[in-house]
């Protein structure tokens, strides 16, 4: 093994930590919802300085790669790569991280029906399994796997579009629930966003593995064959 | 990490020429060492005041200290220069490989130094020729001439001739510039493999190589050193504007 590909080892082995602990963060912000567990909430939120300081490091250790090595081909664009992925994974980390927030600003336990009817728990199930999925296609160099990120992210987006409609019926439903609605709403809007980043790094690792550009491409080119 | 080799107001002069000045510096052991510079700078004069090589220019004076496991390596009596030497290889920018057979070159330095046991130098020579990563390419054809080798076959047999005695130091001066780029990116795998157990200095013009091969890097001009440092804070963040103009090609 050169240097350089130890460089990359390590690079990769702390993206995909990175990765395992945004979406252990989603997660535990999903159980800290359904369970109403304020401490599980608040872990999340004081978690978030690992994922910050996760991004900071992969930056870095890019900055040190491009300085001293200087990659080229397969190596330059996992580098890139590398940098977006970590950009992106901490913006989920935000979103894990203000959702917890939400969490912690209710007064009372979210009522089971609302959480069914207004589909958060859905869509968390949605967002995680993507997060999980780009993982792999990452880990395993699984670009098909990657292209089946971007239909999922419509799910999301289905559910945040409904979401308006879905939380005014229930306040109406429960009327002493407003605040807690109020903050579901909130906490699908942060949500939705998951998807978005989800698709950003779907295509980073596209571009790393098959050198294809799919940035503002037609949907129809990303999710086919090509 | 300590430092193996350490030098202290050191100030050398070849006639009027005023080649070194004031060089302070802490070499760490086990790590690579890289000192850039443009031609003239003094890296190299640096790098062969480890192994006293500059005792052989005519007219030279040296001050201050240099300190090689904290001791005063111009303070020795001149019978301990051949171990000084023995315990700091050398591998130089053309390979020189001694007109003998692969074998004997690697050998060489120990049948010089009085070791006579057979299954010994064989030992030796097999374990250093895999330290250079060579033996899978010479392993069958030991009692062929050295000069029968690449370029970049002759430079790791080098190295493999200067590992044989068991030095713990091993200076490099522009080890791979006569080299192709292949045989390049062996010499740099080999160094970065081999500063696991010895100290490696190395002097070179190409500053990606410095980069890619080392964890310290030392910035010569004009006889000062300008900047020393990691090389990850050399290269992405230098203390000094000379040393940035330097590295980033405006100058030099």
């Amino acid at each position: 093994m050169t240097h350089l590909d130890s460089e990359l080892t390590m690079l990769k082995a702390d993206i995909i930590d990175m990765w395992r602990l945004v979406l252990n963060q989603m997660e535990k912000g999903r159980d800290a919802l359904n369970n109403f567990d304020r401490d599980l909430a608040e872990e999340v939120v004081e978690n978030e300085k690992r994922v910050n300081s996760y991004e900071l490091k992969i930056d870095k250790d890019c900055e040190n790669i491009f300085a001293l090595f200087q990659p080229v081909a397969t190596d330059l664009r996992l580098v890139l790569a590398a940098l977006k992925i970590g950009n992106n994974l901490e913006r989920i980390g935000d979103i894990a991280a203000s959702v917890a927030d939400f969490v912690l600003d209710a007064d009372t336990d979210f009522n089971k029906d609302i959480l069914e009817h207004t589909k958060i728990l859905e869509m968390y199930a949605v967002a995680n399994e993507m997060m999980a999925d780009t993982l792999e296609a990452f880990d395993k160099e699984d670009t098909r796997l990657a292209r089946t990120i971007f239909k999922r992210d419509k799910i999301l987006d289905k559910i945040d579009e409904e979401a308006l409609d879905r939380v005014e019926e229930s306040i109406k439903n429960y009327p002493d629930q407003v605040r807690n609605c109020l903050l579901v709403l909130s906490m699908i809007r942060k949500l939705e966003r998951v998807g978005d980043q989800s698709k950003n790094i779907a295509e980073e690792i596209i571009f790393y593995f098959e050198a294809k550009v799919l940035k503002h491409k037609k949907k129809k080119k990303k999710e086919g064959d090509e | 990490m300590s430092n193996k080799i350490e030098t202290i107001d050191v100030n050398l002069h070849y006639g009027d020429f005023h080649a070194l000045k004031d060089i302070s510096l802490g070499i760490p052991e086990n790590s690579v060492t890289a000192l850039i510079g443009p031609s003239g700078c003094g890296k190299s004069t640096y790098l062969r005041l480890f192994n006293r090589m500059n005792d052989l220019i005519p007219e030279t004076r040296i001050t201050g200290k240099v300190l090689l496991d904290g001791e005063n390596i111009y303070k020795i009596k001149a019978t301990k220069i051949d171990a000084l030497r023995r315990n700091v290889g050398m591998v130089f920018q053309k390979p020189n490989p001694f007109p003998k057979s692969i074998f004997e070159n690697v050998a060489y330095g120990l049948r010089v130094n009085g070791i006579t046991d057979k299954s010994f130098i064989e030992g030796q020579v097999e374990k250093t020729l895999h330290q250079a990563a060579l033996w899978d390419e010479v392993k069958d054809k030991l009692k062929k001439s050295a000069f029968e080798l690449s370029g970049g076959q002759q430079q790791r047999l080098c190295i493999a001739r200067a590992l044989a005695i068991e030095p713990s130091i091993i200076l490099m001066d522009e080890p791979a510039s006569a080299l192709d780029p292949i045989s390049t990116g062996k010499i740099e795998d080999l160094i970065f493999e081999l500063k696991s157990e010895f100290t490696i200095v190395i002097v070179t013009h190409n500053m990606q190589q410095a980069g890619r091969v080392s964890d310290y890097t030392g910035f010569f001009y004009l006889g000062s050193l300008i900047e020393f440092g990691k090389t990850r804070k050399i290269f992405t963040n230098p203390s000094k504007q000379e040393t940035e103009n330097y590295i980033s090609g405006r100058f030099g």
